[in-house]
């Protein structure tokens, strides 16, 4: 109850200023209509009131958003095309398969890497460098070579998601496995430990507070890498493509309305990964 | 040392025949190669250690008696000279289970319960399942920590947790007890009750000990051989014959004997220039 009313502040200090930007960023285009229509009587009251309603608005109000939400989640049918229950069915699907795909990868990476001290200076810098190339213009690419191999639907948006998710399971994981102390090392080594006994016994259960943080920010990079690879892709549907409809037809409420319900996604698969992390850390005895 | 002072740890002056020689050390040079350019960390040591004997080191930071102990269990690399434990290469030995190393941290995996830290060294060694657990009974025991094998690291005290690693080093049987200054971070009341039963301990199970210390009256109580090391490099300075019997309590600490040998290692430990750095 002790954090609740400042975050109370934070949002409703959010909200003054979204609608701040909003009366101010719509009012112009708002004052044009008027004009356009005839209308010069009006009170700065009722420009303030007309910005914050319009049907495109260059900034849509909250309350616009919320009830274009609402709209589209509870009062469509979610086999509707319009619903975004729909889209984020879709979009959730190729999260989590990339998102699987991705931790695999990258889990997978990081015992080469840390088993194999060669494999850290060849390999890494590749990692590295995969990440610099941005997502957007690689995205239709891997889309078009996927395709010449008949790899075509959901796949290829997944393999999109997993090439974001990948990269910080692997450098999460590499520094999790490298956790333990030097003493708990030797220690194992006193034993004439195997490499294979060192990574079961000790590496792995270290690395395990490091596992679900890397897991968060995976899953939180597989959904941008499906958003995008939907913006790339956009027929089959996804959140992604709904930004991208919205755009296209300048619908801004559409697109904010898709955006949150994104950012939503997001925050509940990293909020699941969080309490598995502290049921499963506690059963550890990682912590009290 | 030489072999004169190396002759000294023969008891009785005994010619030592080679099977009860648990340790012997020649002409031991180790060097680290460290930014800073090369650090002549042990030069010329040499030492042999009788089965059964409890061996201090002492020294002030930097003269070496951790990087010697640490040589002994495998864990560094002489550059040049030999080290034989039971005949054999520390490489050898330690594959045989000969040492139990207890650090100067406990350093119990958090994630394991007190009995499965001792049964740690076990499960890597392949003991079966009944083995592991008659073992740690009897570890927990011997350290007085019967009824808290169920217990987590972090709800023990200091000292309880060092004396779970001991029970852990001491586990798989090993034929050495490598101590690397294991009460140097726990307060003078814990550390009088620890040697006291570091002391039993020995006694009942007849290892041999090597120790590590930076505490004079510690070294003294304890040992059966206190070797004197000094700084820059780290080497040999002295080694002293303490021979206190066996079953000792924390009186003798006040006897004339004690504190006559705990002066020779303090004047020792001057004159080896220990503390002018």
């Amino acid at each position: 109850m002790k954090s609740a009313l400042p975050l109370a502040t934070v949002v409703l200090a959010i909200l003054a200023v979204w609608y701040l930007a909003a009366a101010l960023m719509n009012a112009p285009l708002q004052r044009d209509l008027f004009s356009n229509a005839g209308r010069t009587d009006y009170s700065t009251q009722d420009l303030v009131g007309a910005s914050l309603n319009m049907e495109r608005p260059k900034l849509p109000a909250p309350h616009q958003v919320a009830g274009e939400l609402y709209k589209l989640i509870f009062a469509t049918s979610p086999t509707s095309k319009r619903s975004l229950v729909y889209h984020g069915l879709i979009t959730l699907e190729e999260t989590l398969i990339g998102f699987i795909i991705g931790s695999a990868l990258g889990i997978g990476l990081a015992v080469l890497i840390v088993s194999m001290r060669w494999l850290d200076r060849s390999m890494m810098p590749w990692i590295v460098a995969s990440q610099t190339v941005p997502i957007i213009a690689l995205a239709p690419m891997i889309v078009v070579i996927l395709n010449q191999f008949n790899v075509t639907g959901i796949a290829p948006k997944a393999v999109i998601a997993a090439y974001l998710c990948f990269f910080p399971v692997t450098v999460g994981m590499v520094k999790g496995f490298r956790s333990p102390d030097p003493l708990q090392l030797d220690l194992m080594r006193t034993y004439s430990a195997t490499r294979a006994q060192t990574f079961l016994k000790l590496r792995a259960p270290a690395s395990a507070p490091f596992f679900f943080a890397s897991m968060k920010i995976g899953a939180a990079a597989a959904l941008v890498g499906a958003v995008v690879a939907e913006v790339t892709k956009s027929e089959d549907g996804g959140l992604g493509a709904r930004l991208l409809a919205g755009s296209y037809y300048g619908q801004t409420v559409q697109i904010w309305a898709a955006l949150f319900a994104a950012a939503a996604l997001s925050a509940a698969l990293v909020g699941l990964i969080g309490v598995a992390g502290r049921i499963a850390q506690k059963r550890m005895a990682f912590v009290p | 040392m030489d072999v004169a002072a190396a002759a000294k740890l023969k008891p009785d002056g005994r010619a030592t025949r080679t099977a009860d020689v648990a340790i012997e050390i020649g002409g031991l040079f180790l060097r680290f190669d460290t930014a800073d350019g090369p650090v002549q960390a042990l030069s010329d040591v040499s030492l042999k250690v009788a089965r059964g004997e409890f061996v201090s080191f002492i020294g002030p930071s930097g003269c070496g008696k951790t990087t010697l102990l640490r040589a002994v269990a495998d864990l560094e690399s002489p550059t040049s000279g030999t080290i034989r434990v039971n005949g054999l290469s520390p490489d050898e030995a330690r594959a045989r289970r000969a040492y139990g190393y207890v650090f100067q941290a406990p350093a119990l995996y958090p994630w394991r319960s007190v009995a499965r830290n001792i049964a740690l060294p076990l499960e890597v060694m392949g003991f079966s399942r009944a083995e592991r657990e008659a073992r740690v009974a009897k570890g927990l025991e011997l350290v007085n920590l019967s009824g808290f094998g169920a217990k987590y690291p972090w709800q023990l005290s200091g000292g309880m947790q060092q004396r779970a690693s001991i029970a852990r080093a001491l586990s798989f049987d090993p034929d050495l007890l490598l101590m690397d200054e294991p009460f140097g971070a726990l307060d003078e009341i814990v550390r009088d009750m620890l040697n006291q039963q570091l002391l039993r301990l020995w006694d009942v199970t007849g290892k041999t000990v090597l120790f590590v210390t930076h505490s004079i009256p510690e070294a003294v109580f304890l040992s059966t051989h206190i070797v004197v090391m000094s700084p820059r490099p780290g080497r040999i300075y002295d080694i002293i014959e303490c021979n206190f019997p066996r079953d000792r309590t924390l009186d003798i600490r006040e006897t004339p004997e004690f504190l006559a040998i705990a002066n020779r290692v303090r004047q020792g430990l001057r004159e080896g220039h220990s503390y002018d750095g």
